[in-house]
């Protein structure tokens, strides 16, 4: 898609796509026959230029043919780099600037409270979005509110678009500790580590749940990983082929 | 218009059991009986007004009315992009809420005046702008808000607005309401200026001047068709607004005006381009801005007499 579309992010994509990948498959009660099914669990992808994951994974999982795919970065194609709302089945809320998805899932999750719903929201950030006040405003609301059908999921690569977040975020499990979160950390590479994690929410009743998902920028392609390059620029037809190559192994 | 807000409100949530209110910590003891009326639906959210609209979009997303309520500047302008991207960009059906339009909170300086709200809540895409002209307005514009089911920027004043509609109005959203009929030239007002427009056409007539005054409560839309009618009815357009002349709605007319070719002056009243330099009342920022009865009346006379030009 990158390639095709001429985009940047791959990096930032490959960081999350395994979070993804457990959430869309083991972890969300979603019907992609009824994407407006108003029981579904919402996910929101708050650092929606990650969003190539996501409209890769909602297309696997059957939400959309694999073709709409080819509309990403088009000239009036639905799949914009950053999703608007709705523009495919599946997109719950759009998202682009960063620090507006957890303020909106925690909205979503006090709906569901107030009106007896048992749909639960995840929403995955990242680990530069967090220096968005907005966050830690929503991270101070959700608890007082016992939002604990409220899951927020950090892609801790450990970059922001410029340099290493970790002198700012650590400690970070504490951070969302002391706020009063439920908080478990979990390689966010394995799938199965992911799931099983995401399995247990809410870790305590009465309280939202986070967890620190330790990953790496460009996972899976050596070339790309921890390299801030790839979240800027778009692969030419060499790293395309490269890239491929490694991954399908 | 506080309390005609929370009367409206009550109203509305009697009928709708979407509708709720969520505020970033203003409003001491004013949303006590509403809390207790209608409880789980009312919610201090601390002060955190971009949380506060990012949360009332996700509520309108899944199926609630919140409206979102704090003093104008930090309802709007604090969380913009909020009100941009989480409630514009989605459609959500939320009312935003800025009391203290103008120069209401005078004295508490100029962090507190807000006098840009209503030119950046009308730039954006979906927003309806709704700044009603009294308390029988204001209570009538919440029920209108809170069955739009789109997204809605409601500027009210704060306390003590005196009432000018008697008895009830017919509130709809984008039908001008015309308080005074007259033909020599029409005074447009939109938000809590409008006693001070009724009064400066009652002064007006008093030197035979008939001036026809609108209560424009709805920025946008424009009410069109009333403009056209008041332009081709009366001699001149003048508008006055407790704002900034800046994005306003006299720049709303003027556009409009310059874009349909309407015959006839326009004029605009309005605060200037600056921020208040001195501490004062809403009634004193008012006339350092011109706005006094007196001298809008004097300065319509002149302009009507041809002796100024707009």
């Amino acid at each position: 898609m990158a390639h095709a579309g001429r985009t940047p992010h791959v990096g930032s994509a490959l960081s999350c796509v395994d979070l993804l990948v457990a959430l869309y498959f083991s972890v969300l009660r979603v019907d992609p026959s009824k994407p407006n099914d108003p029981d579904r669990d919402r996910l929101l992808l708050s650092k929606g230029h990650g969003c190539m994951a996501q409209y890769g994974a909602l297309a696997e999982r059957g939400f959309f043919p694999e073709s709409a795919l080819d509309e990403y970065a088009r000239d009036g194609g639905r799949l914009a780099e950053h999703p608007g709302p709705h523009c495919v089945p599946g997109i719950e809320a759009a998202t682009g600037s960063l620090g507006h998805g957890l303020p909106m899932g925690a909205g979503m999750a006090l709906a569901a409270k107030l009106r007896g719903a048992s749909y639960r929201v995840f929403v995955v950030l990242s680990d530069g979005e967090c220096y968005e006040g907005s966050v830690w405003e929503a991270a101070l609301f959700a608890p007082v509110q016992h939002l604990d059908g409220l899951t927020a999921i950090v892609d801790y690569n450990g970059w922001s678009a410029m340099s290493r977040t970790h002198l700012a975020m650590d400690p970070f499990a504490e951070k969302w500790r002391a706020f009063g979160w439920s908080v478990r950390e979990v390689d966010g590479h394995d799938v199965s580590a992911v799931a099983s994690v995401l399995a247990a929410v809410p870790f305590e009743p009465g309280r939202p749940s986070a967890i620190i998902a330790r990953t790496l920028k460009g996972k899976g392609v050596s070339f790309m990983e921890n390299d801030l390059e790839w979240h800027y620029r778009p692969p030419n037809d060499d790293d395309l082929r490269r890239a491929l190559l490694e991954i399908s192994g | 218009m506080r309390a005609a807000f929370v009367r409206g409100l009550s109203a509305a949530a009697r009928q709708d059991p979407r509708v709720m209110l969520l505020t970033s910590d203003l409003g001491f003891k004013i949303f006590d009986e509403f809390a207790g009326e209608f409880p789980g639906r009312f919610l201090n959210v601390g002060v955190a007004e971009s949380n506060m609209i990012g949360v009332a979009a996700g509520l309108a997303l899944d199926g609630m009315r919140p409206f979102a309520y704090s003093i104008a500047p930090f309802a709007t302008l604090r969380c913009l992009e909020q009100i941009r991207n989480d409630v514009c960009y989605h459609q959500a059906a939320v009312t935003i809420v800025g009391v203290g339009g103008g120069y209401s909170y005078g004295p508490n300086g100029p962090t507190h005046h807000s006098l840009e709200d209503i030119a950046v809540m009308r730039a954006l895409p979906n927003m309806t702008v709704l700044c009603p002209g009294d308390p029988v307005e204001v209570e009538q514009a919440v029920g209108a808000a809170a069955a739009h089911g789109l997204p809605v920027y409601l500027r009210i004043g704060r306390a003590g607005d005196p009432v000018v509609h008697r008895g009830s109005v017919r509130f709809e959203i984008g039908r001008a309401l015309t308080v005074r009929d007259g033909r020599d030239c029409t005074l447009v007002s939109t938000g809590n200026i409008l006693p001070l427009a009724v009064e400066t056409s009652d002064r007006l007539r008093a030197n035979s001047i008939a001036c026809r005054v609108l209560s424009m409560h709805t920025v946008k839309p424009l009410d069109e068709a009333a403009l056209r009618a008041c332009a081709e009815e009366t001699r001149a357009l003048f508008t006055i607004e407790e704002h900034s002349r800046i994005g306003g709605l006299g720049s709303a007319i003027a556009e409009w005006s310059a874009m349909n070719r309407v015959p006839g002056p326009l004029c605009l009243f309005g605060a200037e381009d600056r921020f208040a330099s001195t501490t004062g009342s809403q009634a004193y920022l008012r006339g350092l801005n011109g706005l006094t009865v007196e001298r809008v009346s004097e300065s319509i006379a002149a302009k009507l007499a041809g002796a100024v030009s707009c």
